[in-house]
C-alpha cells in the first residue's frame, strides 16, 4: 500500500492566513515525489488531450472557434446588464424563483433560508466551485442539514475533510489508495484498489441518499438569456439526480455565466468538454428551464437560481473584463507548468488555481492578500495557447504585477533595482559601464572556463549573493564572457577604417 | 536591405558569438547589417514586473534608435515579442508615440523569423554543411510569435544535422527573468525536467535560441553534471557555411 501525501484539512486550503505566502506550500509540494507523479502525468495527459482532440474536431479552424468563442462570451460581458436581465425574466416566466447575493454570505444566507423555510434535513449537491468559493456546505453543516457531495471526486474529498486541487478534475492530488482508505474508515468498506468496485460501492451509498434527498443544489455551466434555462455538464449523471429528484432545485450561478442566445451554446459544448477532458461532449448534458410543469412526470417541486456578484463586478472593468469569458475548462491549469510544480491546486491557497487562479484570486480576495499569485509564473504563455475562450493570462499577470507597483506592494529592494537599472538603460554610456562592472565582478566569482574563445570564455557561480542567491540555490549562474558583442563590434569597426585609410 | 541588429543585453554579455555569427550570416546572405551603439534594453525586464513607466521610456528609447532602419533583426525571441507586442500598448494616448511603435513592431523580427519569411531561404540550397547529432530547445516566446518548429524546420535544411527532438518541449524551461530568482524551487522543477529531458536525448549539443533560456538551461546541465554543449541556429549557420571556425567542447 502506497502512501498518499498528507493533506492539510479544505478550509485552511481554502482559506488560509493572509496575506498568503505561497513559497512554502510549493517548497513542500516540490519535495513530494508522489504528489509531483500524480500530478504531472494527469495535466500532461489531459493537456496531450485537448491539443489532439480540438485538432481532430477543428483542424485548422481551432484559432477561429477560439476567436468566436471569447467574442460571443466578450459581447455578453460588454451588455451584462441587459443579458441578466433578459435572463431573470425568461427565467421567472418559466417558474424560476431568481435571487441576487452580493457576496459569498448573502448566497449562502439565500440557501440556508430556501432550506429552513422548506424543513430540509438532507441535500444533495453536484460539483460546483461556486460553492466551494462561498463555502456553502459547512454553511448548510451548520444548521444542522446534511449535504452531500455527490461528485465522486468532490465525495471522496468531503469523506478525507479535503479540499479540491483542480477545477475540474478536483483530487487529481490523490490516488486509488487514498480512496480505498477513505472508504474503510468513512464506509466501513473493504479494502479495495479495484476502481470500479470503489465506484460501485459510492454508488450504493449515494442512491439511499437520493432518495432521501429533500433538496438538491448545483453550479451551472451556462444560463442562457433568451430562454432562462441552465446547463449543466456533467459526467456522472449525479448533477441530474441531485437536481431532478429532491423536491427542490436550488443553483448557486456567477452572474458571468449568461450567454445570448441556445444557438450560441453549440460552439461552448464543442470547446467545453474538449478541452476539459479531451471529450466530444461530455457525458450528460442537460438544459433545465424551470421547475416541473404541470403534467410533467418528475423533476423539482421549486426551483431556485441564486446570482453571484462576489466581487465579480470589480473584474468586470474594462482592462480585467477578459478574465470573466472563463469557462472552468481547467486547460490552462492542465498545460501549466508552475501547476505542476507545486503539486496542483492547494499551493494556490484559494479555490480558484492554477493561471486562471493566480489572474482572478487577487482581483476577487485583494492583491495586497495574494502577492506571490502574479508572480509565481514565467509568463510561458502555456495557459493563454490553451484557453479556448483566449484570455490573455500572462497578459492579465503582468496587470497586476503593475497594480502592485502602483500601489506600493512591491518590495522596496525591487523598486530600488528596477528604478536605478532602469535609470542605467536610458543611458548607452551608464549601460556600457555598468556591463563593465558587472562583467568584471561576476567573473572574479567565476570558474569552470571551457573556452579560449574571448567571446565564448564564460565561467560559471556556484553561489552567487544578494538577489542572484535564488539563481544558484538551483543552477550554477554563468558569467559573462571576456568580451561582449558591443566590443567584437567596435573593433570591427575600427579595422573596417584602418583598411579604408590604408586603400 | 540594411538592417539594424538589436543584440539584447543577454546576448550582448553572456552569448556574444551568437551575435557575431548573426552579422557574418546575414552579411552573408546580402543584407548591410548596423548595429546602432546607442541601443541598451527593450525594457523587457521593467515591463513583466509591472515597472510601466520604465517600461515605457526604454521604449521610447528604443523606437528612437530603430526607427531609420528598414528592419530590426534580433536574437532574442522575448525581446522581439516585446516589441512587437507591448510598445504601441505602453503608448496608449500618445498617438504618434503608439503609430511610430506599431511601425517598428511591424519591421522587428527574430533571426529564425527574418530568414524564413523575409529572405525565404533554404539552408539546403544554401549549402549549409554542419555534421552532429543535436537536439533543440524551444523557446515559449518563440511559440508566441506563432514560431513553432520554425528553427526546428531550419536545422532539419542543414546537410549534416542529426536532430534529436527533445522531450516536453511545449514546456517551458523555468527562466522567466526574475521568476528564476524569486522563485527558485518552482523554477529549479521546471528546469531540472528541461536537463532530464535533455539527458535522454543522448546528445552533447543543445540549439537555443534565447539567452535567457540559454543561461538557465546551460546553468542546470552544468549543476547536474551533464555534459552539455549550448549553441544557437546562428553559430551552426556561420560554422555550416565556413563563416565562423568551428568551435568545439565547452558549455
Amino acid at each position: 500500500m502506497s502512501h498518499a501525501p498528507v493533506h492539510r484539512a479544505a478550509s485552511e486550503v481554502l482559506s488560509p492566513a493572509l496575506p498568503y505566502d505561497m513559497r512554502p506550500a510549493a517548497a513542500v509540494a516540490s519535495r513530494n515525489v508522489t504528489l509531483q507523479q500524480f500530478v504531472n502525468s494527469a495535466t500532461e495527459l489531459k493537456d496531450h488531450g485537448r491539443v489532439s482532440a480540438c485538432r481532430a474536431a477543428f483542424g485548422e479552424n481551432y484559432g477561429a472557434v477560439r476567436e468566436l468563442a471569447g467574442s460571443i462570451k466578450q459581447h455578453t460581458l460588454d451588455h451584462l446588464d441587459h443579458y441578466l436581465e433578459r435572463y431573470i425574466d425568461a427565467a421567472t416566466a418559466a417558474g424560476v424563483r431568481v435571487h441576487f447575493a452580493a457576496d459569498a454570505a448573502e448566497a449562502n444566507a439565500i440557501c440556508v433560508g430556501i432550506a429552513k423555510a422548506n424543513n430540509c434535513r438532507l441535500c444533495v449537491k453536484s460539483k460546483s466551485m461556486v460553492t466551494e468559493e462561498t463555502r456553502l456546505v459547512p454553511a448548510l453543516e451548520a444548521i444542522g442539514v446534511e449535504t452531500l457531495e455527490t461528485d465522486l471526486g468532490e465525495f471522496i474529498l468531503q469523506l478525507d475533510g479535503d479540499a479540491p486541487s483542480h477545477i475540474v478534475t478536483p483530487m487529481i492530488h490523490k490516488d486509488r489508495a487514498a480512496v480505498a482508505r477513505a472508504f474503510v474508515r468513512e464506509l466501513g468498506a473493504r479494502y479495495t484498489e479495484d476502481p470500479p468496485t470503489l465506484t460501485a460501492i459510492a454508488r450504493e451509498h449515494m442512491r439511499k441518499k437520493f432518495r432521501k434527498a429533500d433538496q438538491g443544489i448545483s453550479g451551472a455551466n451556462f444560463l442562457i438569456a433568451e430562454t432562462g434555462s441552465l446547463v449543466l455538464c456533467t459526467n456522472e449523471g449525479n448533477a441530474d439526480l441531485s437536481v431532478g429528484v429532491p423536491r427542490i432545485h436550488v443553483a448557486l450561478v456567477g452572474i458571468e455565466k449568461v450567454i445570448p442566445r441556445m444557438e450560441h451554446l453549440s460552439v461552448f459544448l464543442k470547446l467545453l468538454a474538449r478541452s476539459a477532458t479531451s471529450q466530444a461532449l461530455t457525458v450528460y448534458t442537460s438544459i433545465i428551464t424551470g421547475p416541473r410543469k404541470s403534467g410533467e412526470p418528475d423533476g423539482p417541486e421549486e426551483m431556485h437560481v441564486i446570482l453571484l456578484d462576489n466581487g465579480r463586478t470589480e473584474i468586470l472593468r474594462e482592462e480585467t473584463r477578459e478574465l470573466l469569458r472563463c469557462i472552468r475548462c481547467g486547460a490552462c491549469l492542465n498545460a501549466c507548468p508552475v501547476y505542476r510544480k507545486v503539486g496542483g491546486g492547494h499551493a494556490y491557497g484559494a479555490v480558484y488555481s492554477g493561471p486562471i487562479g493566480a489572474a482572478i484570486t487577487p482581483l476577487l480576495k485583494g492583491l495586497a492578500n495574494y502577492p506571490d499569485l502574479p508572480h509565481a509564473s514565467s509568463l510561458c504563455g502555456a495557459c493563454f495557447e490553451a484557453c479556448p475562450v483566449k484570455i490573455d493570462i500572462p497578459k492579465q499577470l503582468i496587470r497586476l504585477r503593475a497594480a502592485m507597483v502602483e500601489r506600493r506592494l512591491a518590495g522596496v529592494g525591487e523598486r530600488g533595482v528596477m528604478r536605478v537599472w532602469g535609470a542605467i538603460l536610458k543611458r548607452p554610456w551608464a549601460y556600457r559601464v555598468a556591463a563593465r562592472v558587472g562583467r568584471a565582478v561576476q567573473r572574479s566569482m567565476g570558474e569552470g572556463i571551457a573556452s579560449s574563445d574571448p567571446f565564448a570564455d564564460r565561467g560559471w557561480i556556484s553561489s552567487a549573493p544578494g538577489p542572484l542567491a535564488g539563481w544558484t540555490d538551483v543552477r550554477d549562474l554563468p558569467t559573462p564572457t571576456s568580451r561582449s558583442f558591443r566590443e567584437w563590434w567596435a573593433a570591427r569597426r575600427t579595422e573596417d577604417r584602418r583598411g579604408e585609410e590604408r586603400s | 536591405m540594411r538592417v539594424a541588429l538589436f543584440i539584447t543585453c543577454l546576448t550582448d554579455a553572456y552569448f556574444p558569438r551568437t551575435g557575431i555569427a548573426v552579422v557574418k550570416v546575414l552579411e552573408h546572405l546580402g543584407q548591410t547589417v548596423e548595429f546602432p551603439a546607442a541601443q541598451t534594453c527593450c525594457g523587457q525586464p521593467m515591463f513583466n514586473n509591472g515597472f510601466t513607466a520604465e517600461a515605457r521610456e526604454l521604449a521610447r528609447r528604443m523606437v528612437d534608435v530603430f526607427e531609420p532602419f528598414e528592419a530590426v533583426v534580433t536574437p532574442s525571441g522575448s525581446c522581439a515579442a516585446m516589441i512587437r507586442e507591448h510598445f504601441a500598448h505602453l503608448f496608449d494616448g500618445e498617438q504618434l508615440m503608439a503609430a511610430r511603435a506599431a511601425s517598428l513592431a511591424a519591421r522587428t523580427f527574430e533571426f529564425s523569423e527574418f530568414l524564413t519569411k523575409v529572405l525565404r531561404v533554404n539552408l539546403r540550397e544554401l549549402g549549409v554543411h554542419w555534421e552532429g547529432d543535436v537536439t533543440a530547445h524551444s523557446a515559449c516566446h518563440l511559440r508566441g510569435l506563432g514560431l513553432t518548429g520554425v528553427s526546428e524546420g531550419l536545422l532539419g535544411e542543414i546537410q549534416g544535422v542529426k536532430l534529436t527532438p527533445l522531450g516536453k518541449a511545449e514546456q517551458c524551461c523555468g527562466f522567466g527573468g526574475t521568476f528564476a530568482v524569486k522563485y527558485p524551487q518552482i523554477s529549479g522543477g521546471m528546469v531540472g525536467e528541461k536537463v532530464e529531458c535533455i539527458q535522454a536525448t543522448g546528445c552533447s549539443t543543445v540549439v537555443c535560441n534565447e539567452a535567457g533560456c540559454g543561461m538557465n538551461l546551460a546553468g542546470a546541465c552544468r549543476r547536474a553534471g551533464a555534459q552539455v554543449r549550448f549553441i544557437s541556429l546562428a553559430e551552426i549557420m556561420a560554422e555550416g557555411l565556413g563563416l565562423m571556425e568551428r568551435q568545439e567542447g565547452g558549455q
